[in-house]
């Protein structure tokens, strides 16, 4: 005990008052209070379960999708397109601000009712506020014979899948 | 003879009870009637004296006392409507057809609850126009100001979480739409939406949220914002009314100042 007193110079032990030292013991303590809280209100409301979706979707066999067809599957938010090259998928819901694209026969173009977004059929924009072209997603064949897409999982676009 | 000339009123204040409740007393003295308004727990937050001109209508055209107004109506309708809507997604846009169809009185409720809202909004934006067109904004009401502003946007977002509430088509487009724009703010966007949202798409867990924010919070952070704003008008020596207003020098325009001094 004796040593301890020692060692610390007594001008460093006067520069901090008992009334300053409560304070910042005081101040400090509601500090970390108050960032225990806001980081158990984060944790709060974000959620760990969510009862969404799961990201892979069967969208069945290739029979069901003719040649040079663009289908919607209005649930899942994704298209399936099928071309002389072979399958692909593609995010339907608009790059802009999450719309649900529709596919427009007569036109042979992909729109947006939101704000105008125009998409070819390989999801190339050619007008409107979106930012970037519609993403192509993965896609393969599942044991089964069905087609399976991940709407989680974007590829470059034209990787056909081929049935 | 001389109770018959007392009204039923005068006789009702000599009352015991009435005396314990109002303790300020009656009479029609000057320091009676400041009494009455500075002694009530609700009237306290306004001037006990008010300039007659600043009560008529040219004064405010009384577009924060009708706003005040449009948001009671609100409280009293949204109360009503919560007790037939349910907001879970399997029911809410049941109940909302329940209310419009089947409730007695719930159309009238429910269209009440719609236009008080869209003139609410209304009313707000006209009293921000009114108040900084007159200048009223200006020391030393400036912070009534920032209270003003902030009850505005608490106004905007009591419609945006409402909006979603019918869930519609119309309201999880527009809501999607809406969220999806918080979600472009740098950093701290995409954080922001999934916490606002509880997931990352409109889902029941958005549905609940938007409904407590609706229906609890922001609800009362208005009226807290509310009290805050009426008090600081007498605090800030009451309705602004231009010529009543004392001469500040260091408010005064730099130029024509200039231009008079030798």
């Amino acid at each position: 005990m004796a040593d301890e007193s020692k060692s610390i110079p007594p001008e460093n032990a006067q520069e901090i008052s008992r009334r300053k030292f409560f304070t910042r013991m005081g101040v400090g303590s509601l500090g970390i209070a108050a960032a225990g809280t806001l980081s158990f209100a984060y944790q709060f409301l974000s959620p760990n379960v969510l009862y969404e979706a799961s990201p892979i979707i069967n969208v069945g066999k290739a029979e069901s999708y003719p040649l040079d067809s663009v289908t919607l599957d209005a649930n899942s938010g994704i298209y399936l397109v099928h071309l002389q090259q072979g399958f692909f998928s593609l995010n339907a819901i608009c790059t802009h601000l999450g719309c649900l694209t529709a596919w427009k026969p007569d036109l042979g173009i992909i729109a947006c009712p939101c704000h105008g977004s125009r998409f070819s059929r390989e999801g190339q924009k050619l007008a409107g506020p979106a930012p970037k072209p519609l993403p192509w997603l993965r896609t393969w064949l599942s044991d089964d014979g069905d087609i399976m897409v991940d709407r989680s999982t974007t590829i470059p676009p034209f990787q056909f899948l081929r049935v | 003879m001389a109770d018959r000339d007392e009204s039923y009123l005068e006789r009702l204040q000599r009352t015991r009870v009435w005396r314990t409740i109002f303790r300020s007393g009656t009479g029609s003295s000057t320091l009676h009637r400041a009494l009455a308004i500075q002694q009530n727990v609700f009237l306290h937050l306004f001037p006990t004296k008010v300039r007659r001109r600043m009560l008529g209508f040219r004064a405010t055209w009384y577009l924060g006392t009708m706003t005040l107004g449009t948001f009671a109506l609100l409280v009293i309708t949204g109360i009503l409507l919560m007790l037939y809507y349910h907001p879970s997604a399997p029911q809410a846009y049941a109940d909302v057809k329940d209310l419009k169809f089947v409730v007695s009185s719930g159309l009238f409720l429910r269209n009440l609850h719609r236009w008080s809202a869209h003139t609410m909004v209304f009313l707000a934006l006209a009293h921000l126009f009114r108040v900084f067109y007159r200048g009223a904004y200006r020391p030393p009401r400036e912070f009534n100001w920032v209270v003003g502003v902030i009850l505005l946007l608490i106004t905007l977002l009591l419609s945006y979480t409402g909006y979603l509430l019918p869930w519609d088509q119309l309201a999880f487009w527009a809501i999607t739409v809406g969220s999806n724009i918080s979600a472009t703010v740098p950093v701290l966007g995409s954080k922001f939406h999934f916490l606002m949202l509880g997931g990352n798409q409109v889902n029941a867990n958005a549905l609940l949220r938007f409904y407590v924010l609706h229906c609890v919070i922001l609800p009362l952070a208005a009226a807290l914002f509310v009290m805050v704003h009426f008090w600081r008008i007498r605090k800030d020596g009451g309705l602004y009314v231009r010529q009543s207003e004392p001469v500040r020098e260091d408010l005064q325009p730099a130029a024509p100042a200039a231009m008079e001094r030798p």
